[in-house]
């Protein structure tokens, strides 16, 4: 069910790590890479303060990818802290808002730096998890939080239409939010770490890597507005006879 | 073989190539970057003075077409990179085109002045007004020819449509009406009307959190106007009749391949998001693209496609790799050749690759400047996943994920292809006649 690449390293706890891997430790078993999966998922779509809308389609893609992990973890009895089962809506309880995730782990911290977006594939450094303004309040449970009208989707920024996304629906309260966080390994938290562990950390990572892969580098083509008629001089013209 | 000798000519532009598109006699093929620049290249023409240089492209012209913009009310910036360029069908004298950033979209249109009128009564060389008295007979003012000079001017300017960020837009066969497709909603425009637009498909659901499925790419039918497709972020192909009502939000027809159970995995659906999608030349046929095939679509069979062809198979097993980088949701465009008998679309580390449906046979090759050594053949290349291994073979390891070939024009009747890797335009033409038609 998982990606072959992921199943390779699905051994049980109790087999000795063989292959490339053996040496590096103990290989993750398969809900350990699943609730990493959906870790990963999680801090994708929280790109706060971006200077550009982010890409609509990638966000509702990792929202699936979100939601069918919370599905087959419901459905597999693991839980994220408590299930209640009366609505049909149980697995979006699990669905964490951004701002929540900011919120807990952080705790209030003024702004969140700007995110130095590379043209790579490979974001730059991202900032650290910011929490949105304080004007942001916990909502009373049971009331519907966001307003879905069309109003307000004009009124504040895309991010607040990502977050109206994922919204959590029914957290009863904050000691549910304590066990969602429970058993996630908070270093996942400190985004630098989780980078620089995918290039360089000797413990296998969620993902085998693709060794060739480097940090992006930027390409060189820059997006200053050079004379246009400087466009035949920087031409380079290389033809094959 | 058909496929080695290729003439090659490269061109390093300003910026990342965002798009590449030919006129519908491949006389022109513009480009749009990264910075909100088109610049065209024209082909010129053969000449029997010099057979080598027959037909090649040379710059033609070059204007900024849009700029980056801010939008005040969601305090966001709106990228001037140019995400589409769609040329019009010639009319009179002067080339028209489309070009569209995430918001905007702009008609642009292009014309030759290489004569100019010299011999006025009234003014001088320099334009000044010429003392009356000097004057003493009336000449008749005659055109001179002058360098050749290229002027561009913008005609229309189609704002205001979209809240969501603009992917595609289409020319209608009527030559009167264009669409243009973002995340959410279509919208169909007369070419002479910019205040106001229809709305002819609408996906947004009433409650953004059942948000779970996107428009990702759209096109009209090149015969029939009244019809046109749009692929969508869960890999459904829908064809829509404008006749059948004004909002067609119902399809026609629903193209879906049924899912492989035993292949289902987490990233199964992002796999399945169709990035491009478009008519064959005979209007029979559709071709998309997701991220590991490209499929041709029968439009009277709806179950399947009738073809599926691995463009990178070998990144299956990467999956949570190239989720985790981002690469998974790289979006590459696909083409079809003039006679609808070979596509083409492009991957990772410069390669492209051609899948000719009659032959069944398909080839790997790469655009860099690396392999366009004089007298050189395009050579195809190999990936290899392990075991056997040949020489100059490339392992799926050392693939390079930075050097994505997202962006691929056919010419619509020769076999002269336009790639664009990254800031290089690479411009491909056969060398000798032939019969791949």
């Amino acid at each position: 069910m998982f990606a072959r690449g992921l199943k390779r390293k699905c051994v049980d706890q109790e087999d000795d790590g063989e292959g490339a891997l053996a040496g590096f430790g103990t290989i993750p078993s398969y809900s350990l890479q699943r609730q990493s999966l959906l870790d990963m998922s999680l801090v994708k779509l929280q790109l706060c303060h971006m200077l550009v809308e982010p890409n609509l389609c990638r966000s509702v893609l990792i929202a699936n990818t979100v939601r069918q992990i919370q599905e087959e973890m419901t459905r597999d009895g693991v839980g994220q802290g408590a299930a209640p089962q009366s609505t049909g809506r149980a697995p979006l309880d699990r669905l964490v808002s951004t701002e929540i995730l900011c919120r807990t782990v952080r705790g209030p911290e003024a702004g969140c730096p700007v995110p130095d977006l590379g043209d790579g594939p490979l974001q730059g450094p991202l900032p650290e998890i910011c929490t949105v303004d304080a004007a942001e309040v916990p909502r009373s449970p049971q009331s519907n939080p966001w307003e879905m009208d069309s109003p307000r989707e004009s009124r504040g920024s895309f991010q607040k239409s990502l977050d109206q996304i994922f919204e959590t629906l029914e957290h009863k309260n904050h000691s549910s939010m304590e066990d969602l966080f429970s058993d996630m390994d908070s270093s996942y938290y400190d985004l630098d770490t989780v980078l620089t562990g995918m290039m360089t950390s000797a413990k296998p990572g969620l993902c085998d890597g693709l060794e060739g892969f480097a940090a992006a580098a930027p390409p060189p083509g820059s997006t200053c507005k050079s004379d246009l008629a400087e466009v035949d001089h920087v031409v380079e013209i290389l033809v094959e006879t | 073989s058909r496929y080695r000798k290729k003439k090659q000519k490269r061109y390093l532009l300003p910026d990342i190539i965002s798009t590449v598109e030919f006129n519908h006699t491949g006389e022109l093929l513009a480009t749009g970057d990264k910075g909100g620049r088109v610049v065209i290249f024209q082909r010129e023409p053969e000449s029997k003075n010099a057979p080598h240089s027959q037909g090649e492209y040379d710059v033609y012209s070059t204007f900024q077409s849009h700029e980056p913009e801010f939008d005040y009310l969601k305090s966001l910036e709106i990228e001037e990179k140019i995400n589409k360029i769609k040329w019009l069908p010639q009319q009179n004298a002067a080339h028209s085109l489309l070009s569209t950033n995430d918001k905007t979209i702009k008609l642009w249109k292009i014309t030759e002045r290489d004569k100019r009128p010299e011999g006025y009564n009234l003014k001088d060389e320099e334009g000044k007004l010429k003392d009356l008295s000097t004057v003493t007979s009336l000449q008749v003012p005659v055109l001179k020819p002058m360098d050749l000079m290229v002027e561009v001017s913008p005609r229309r300017i189609f704002a205001n449509g979209h809240t969501y960020h603009i992917n595609s837009i289409s020319v209608n066969s009527d030559c009167e009406t264009y669409m243009s497709a973002d995340d959410l909603r279509i919208n169909l425009w007369h070419l002479a009307v910019t205040d106001r637009s229809f709305n002819i498909v609408d996906i947004k659901p009433a409650n953004m959190e059942d948000l779970t499925e996107v428009i990702t790419a759209s096109e009209f039918h090149p015969h029939h106007c009244n019809l046109f497709v749009y692929s969508s972020s869960k890999g459904s192909l829908r064809l829509c009749d404008m006749r059948a009502a004004a909002l067609c939000d119902k399809h026609s027809k629903l193209f879906e391949e049924p899912e492989d159970p035993s292949s289902r995995s987490f990233f199964s659906e992002i796999i399945s998001s169709v990035s491009d999608v478009k008519f064959s030349h005979s209007g029979r046929y559709m071709l998309t693209r997701d991220y590991l095939t490209v499929k041709v679509w029968d439009l009277n069979m709806e179950a399947r496609p009738i073809e599926t062809y691995q463009v990178h198979d070998y990144l299956r097993s990467k999956l949570c790799s190239l989720y985790e980088n981002d690469c998974i949701f790289d979006k590459f465009e696909c083409a079809w050749n003039g006679s609808d008998s070979v596509i083409m679309t492009g991957a990772y580390n410069n390669f492209f690759r051609m899948f000719d449906r009659n032959s069944k046979r398909d080839v790997t090759l790469e655009a860099s400047r690396e392999s366009s050594k004089p007298r050189a053949v395009l050579k195809p290349r190999r990936v290899c996943m392990g075991g056997k291994r040949r020489r100059d073979d490339i392992s799926v390891d050392s693939l390079d994920f930075t050097k994505k070939i997202l962006h691929t024009a056919w010419h619509p009747a020769e076999n002269i292809i336009a790639i664009a890797a990254t800031n290089n335009l690479y411009i491909f033409q056969d060398k000798v006649n032939s019969d791949m038609h």
